[in-house]
């Protein structure tokens, strides 16, 4: 068996592994008896098993050893993605499992491999996260079950990027919507997080529903249920375009476009923030490998229409998704919302490429393609960071929302350098990681010249326009959420007495996304170079120039059209920062000293004269006005009765999506009343019953003869 | 030679920048019948700050005494990728112009969070409408960035420079859209009016004042002069990009000179325009800038629009 598919066929292991390994949690009694039994022969070691099995110590390591499985089997995606990336051959398998003539078909190719890459750093970071986090759920919440859906929602993912017939595809992708259900309702005490984990299910359903809808038009022509088979499928242009749209929809569903998204705002923040980074970290990008695969892969063409529709959709979820991100005050909620708009770019870029590839500009389409791929990379390790940075502060001061915090910088010192990381490279800042992918759709957009269709060389530059906005709206977001959250006076008394984290293994999971988040934006080119592999193995299209003026520059198409090279405008930065440093401490250096702030004469500073987070975004609410779904009330008390003198007022306000009120809620009055209409034919008379079967044996019989 | 020039232009920009704002000043005062400061003031104010005690506030984190130097070495950075005087610029390869959005990027960034961690109302009321105005500005700015590269097939602004003086004088529908979009894209992000005036001290109405007002000493100067590279990199971005006529193409002595008196005569007229608008125009209210900035982001849609639509010729 080839390395790479030894690796990867090792790491689902382990996660099974860590999923059964979790179930020994509250076991003790039975694992004692196993042990004694094990080794009842050998005194020698019963006592180091009887330390083991003293309850404190017992469950210390219970806790912790899912998360090491995690651990090794984040490794073992790394190493697979990276060996895949160096250049190692596709291998495939075929396991027997599954039905009889229809065994479980496995392989590893590129884009597989970098997927395993997206999924394993993560992973790793999780699984350093996790031990200190869930202790706080130790005595309160059942950690088996949290552990077992863990291992089970980690395998399910890494079964999709393995599998290479629709059968197990499909077996692999449920195991994922399912487990991760059981994730979302963990919290089931909550009764908006049993809400949200139905919502969750049923779209995550529906996704599926249109996936097995679209693999049967596939198959249908092909001959038969593997991918090889699918791959050299003959298609109409109407059947591909049927197929393309049940897989937009379906994959599209599980990524959070928008207006598919419904689900993704409620579900990330139900879940223990760990999960919450695995899924918005992670399986959002399950569902952009899905999307991949099907396009560019299994189906036998792309037409330009399916790239508009699909820019169409990345640019309205990027630009929404941002705007609906900057009202939230929950940070996980909003966090989730960002989610909603990074897969929108990504989309965007999809849709570029799917563009580019049918008008048979195949450089710029693996471009857009690269500039993608790059973004999932990126995505997958700043939402990490930041969710695992909210699990942080959700952990030291059990608060979630954005308008009770502020000052953390203060009280949590390393969490808030870690997380400015984070916010940096989220708000695509030179020379972070989130910049390059962003530098790269750019530069992909300005291929717009290329095409011939006039059309779509408008369509293609204001898909552009869409980006930039989002890009600056998000920069705002971010620096509403660093500087409300991290900066300014604490907001309130648990906040003020908040601690840094102690647990060693927590800020290790913040510090690997974030040094990632660093080294991939200053020397992007390796990671580049191995994308360049992933691409050409997927379409056959060789991005020569990219980096062919060595290994600090990115020249996406040709060193004289563009060109930057991180490196150097780090050295750059750095020495320009020395200057103003030797200008600000060193010429002549003159005293400073502390005061207090003005506070406008009122006699000491409070944390109620700070902006809030929701007078933050107030102008831009008022701005993008008709994108929400605005409830705002203002009580004002007055104190003398001609009502001129206000002694108190109160603001609250709501800004929600509108496609929950306005798309949602009538699909499901729609359903409930539908549903009702049916019921009716249900009269529980058993004669009533006998009429109908009788009648229905009477219409197949027709049907039959 | 050239790596000589590319140090030396950044350098260039740190010295002249306080010139161009007490030039500005001086024709602002002129234009409203006062009598005008000495056009050295800004670099007496500088000194002045220079040696004074710095008073921080008790309240400020590292962020805040981190971000006067984030921002001044972000500007110094952009400095150094705009041709000032001469075209081939090498470092202009380094980042191209999206780079350098992101620079600008950079340094608000810094300036908003210094202005959210003391924790009074008024940076966090500064910082909001920073954060608000520059959400509608960028794009405009990445779209009128988009139209330049679109036409030159570049997005290296040395090359794109030179592209446009290359092809001489030719009246293009995009650039002048561009040119318009680009001009009401500087007024808003260096903070002049009508958007935002930098003359006052009124509390309700500041921006750029309301972030920067815990800082003193060092710290403002270096602010200040920050902000003051900043306003000069916009006049040199609408002067070199749209007009490059006379910029030195090569590294003789002569054709330096004659970029710099060139560039030195451009922004000068440009800051005759500047005054004068600031003159006759009266500043906005907040929220009447949206209909400011949106209509920026329309003219540098539309001469993006236009260059896609009247001037690329497929084959």
């Amino acid at each position: 068996m080839p390395m790479t598919l030894f690796f990867a066929l090792l790491s689902v292991l382990m996660a099974l592994l860590s999923a059964v390994s979790s179930l020994a949690y509250s076991r003790l009694a039975l694992v004692e008896y196993l042990l004694n039994r094990i080794f009842a022969f050998d005194s020698s070691r019963l006592a180091k098993v009887a330390l083991f099995l003293e309850p404190d110590y017992y469950a210390r390591a219970m806790r912790i050893l899912p998360f090491c499985l995690l651990g090794v089997s984040g490794t073992l995606a790394v190493l697979t993605g990276l060996l895949q990336l160096l250049g190692a051959d596709s291998a495939a398998m075929i396991l027997p499992f599954g039905l009889p003539g229809l065994s479980w078909h496995v392989r590893i190719d590129a884009l597989s491999g970098f997927f395993f890459l997206v999924l394993g750093m993560p992973l790793i970071a999780v699984s350093l996260f996790g031990p200190g986090y869930v202790r706080e759920f130790e005595h309160k919440k059942s950690l088996e079950v949290l552990g077992f859906f863990t291992g089970l929602f980690v395998a399910g993912m890494e079964m999709v990027l393995l599998a290479d017939d629709t059968f197990f595809f499909m077996i692999a992708w449920e195991l994922m919507s399912v487990a991760s259900y059981f994730l979302v309702a963990f919290q089931h005490e909550q009764p908006e997080s049993r809400r949200a984990a139905f919502l969750y299910l049923l779209m995550a359903e529906i996704g599926a529903l249109c996936i097995i809808l679209g693999f049967g038009v596939l198959v249908t022509f092909a001959e038969g249920f593997s991918f090889g088979h699918i791959r050299g499928v003959a298609l109409t242009p109407l059947w591909a375009s049927v197929a393309f749209a049940l897989g937009l929809a379906g994959f599209g569903m599980k990524a959070g476009l928008i207006p598919l998204h419904a689900w993704l705002p409620e579900a990330h923040p139900a879940a223990p923030s760990h999960i919450s980074a695995l899924m918005s970290g992670v399986m959002l990008k399950i569902a952009v490998y899905g999307f991949i695969r099907y396009c560019f892969d299994l189906l036998p063409q792309v037409f330009w229409q399916w790239g508009v529709a699909v820019i169409a959709a990345g640019a309205v979820s990027a630009v929404l998704g941002i705007l609906y991100a900057l009202q939230q005050q929950q940070l996980k909620r909003l966090l989730a919302y960002s989610s909603v708009e990074n897969i929108g770019i990504i989309f965007l870029s999809i849709g570029l490429a799917l563009v580019f590839f049918s008008t048979g500009q195949s450089q710029s389409g693996a471009l857009a393609l690269l500039a993608a791929l790059l973004h999932s990379f990126n995505h997958a390790q700043f939402k990490t960071l930041l969710f695992l940075g909210a699990g942080a502060i959700l952990h030291q001061t059990h608060e979630t929302s954005l308008e009770k915090m502020g000052g953390l910088i203060r009280r949590m010192p390393k969490t808030a350098a870690l997380f400015l990381a984070g916010t940096l490279s989220i708000a695509s800042l030179p020379p972070l990681n989130g910049f390059v992918s962003e530098w790269l759709t750019f530069q992909a957009a300005l291929q717009a010249n290329q095409l011939q269709s006039g059309v779509l060389r408008s369509f293609v530059p204001t898909a552009a326009a869409m980006l930039a906005l989002t890009g600056a709206l998000s920069a705002a977001c971010f620096v509403k959420v660093y500087g409300i959250a991290f900066l300014g006076l604490p907001r309130s008394p648990h906040i003020a007495h908040a601690r840094e984290l102690t647990d060693r293994g927590m800020l290790a999971g913040l510090a690997l996304p974030a040094a990632l988040c660093i080294v991939v934006g200053i020397f992007p080119v390796p990671l580049i170079d191995g994308l360049r592999r992933v691409i050409e193995n997927l379409t056959g299209a060789v991005l020569a120039n990219i980096s062919a003026t060595g290994w600090l520059w990115l020249t996406p198409a040709g060193a004289e059209t563009a060109s930057y090279s991180p490196g150097l405008v780090l050295a750059a930065f750095l020495a320009a920062g020395a200057l103003g440093y030797v200008l600000l401490y060193r010429i002549r250096a003159v005293e400073s000293r502390r005061a207090e702030p003005w506070d406008c004469g009122y006699g000491g500073l409070n944390a109620g004269m700070q902006y809030t987070s929701g007078a933050f975004s107030m102008p831009i609410r008022r701005i993008f006005d008709p994108v929400y779904d605005l409830r705002e009330t203002l009580n004002q008390e007055t104190g003398d009765s001609a009502g001129w003198r206000v002694t108190a007022i109160r603001y609250q306000f709501q800004a929600d999506d509108k496609f929950v009120r306005f798309l949602y809620t009538p699909i499901g009055r729609s359903v409930t009343q539908s549903a009702h209409r049916l019921g009716r034919i249900q009269t529980g008379s058993i004669r009533t019953y006998l009429a109908y079967s009788f009648a229905t044996l009477l219409f197949l019989l027709w049907v039959v003869s | 030679m050239a790596w000589l020039m590319a140090i030396g232009q950044p350098l260039l920009f740190i010295l002249i920048a306080p010139l161009l704002t007490g030039w500005i000043k001086f024709v602002k005062c002129r234009l409203q019948n006062r009598k005008a400061p000495s056009l050295l003031q800004p670099y007496r104010d500088l000194r002045k700050l220079w040696v004074k005690e710095a008073i921080l506030p008790e309240t400020a984190s590292w962020i805040f005494s981190a971000a006067p130097v984030i921002v001044f070495a972000a500007m110094l950075l952009a400095a150094a990728i705009v041709p000032l005087v001469a075209v081939n610029l090498p470092t202009a390869r380094i980042a191209d112009v999206f780079v350098m959005v992101g620079f600008f990027a950079l340094a608000r960034t810094f300036l908003v969070l210094a202005g959210m961690d003391i924790g009074t109302a008024f940076g966090g009321m500064g910082a909001s409408r920073e954060m608000t105005i520059s959400s509608m500005a960028e794009p405009a700015m990445l779209m009128v960035v988009f139209t330049l590269a679109m036409s030159a097939q570049t997005t290296n602004l040395s090359l794109a420079m030179q592209y446009v003086l290359d092809s001489g004088l030719v009246l293009r529908p995009s650039f002048v859209f561009a040119l318009a979009a680009l001009m009401l894209v500087a007024i808003a992000e260096t903070g002049r009016i009508p958007i935002d005036n930098p003359a006052t001290h009124l509390e309700l109405t500041m921006i750029h004042e309301a972030m920067i007002l815990e800082y003193s000493g060092r710290y403002l100067a270096l602010m200040e002069w920050a902000s003051q590279i900043k306003l000069m990199l916009y006049g040199v971005l609408i002067a070199n990009m749209f007009f490059p006529w006379h910029i030195a193409t090569d590294f003789s002595l002569e054709a330096l000179a004659e970029g710099l008196l060139a560039i030195v005569l451009k922004l000068a007229a440009l800051s005759v325009l500047l005054a004068f608008s600031e003159t006759l125009l009266a500043k906005m209210r907040i929220f009447r800038v949206q209909e400011f900035l949106s209509f920026a982001y329309l003219l540098s849609v539309l001469g993006m629009l236009s260059h896609i639509i009247l001037e690329v010729y497929y084959g």
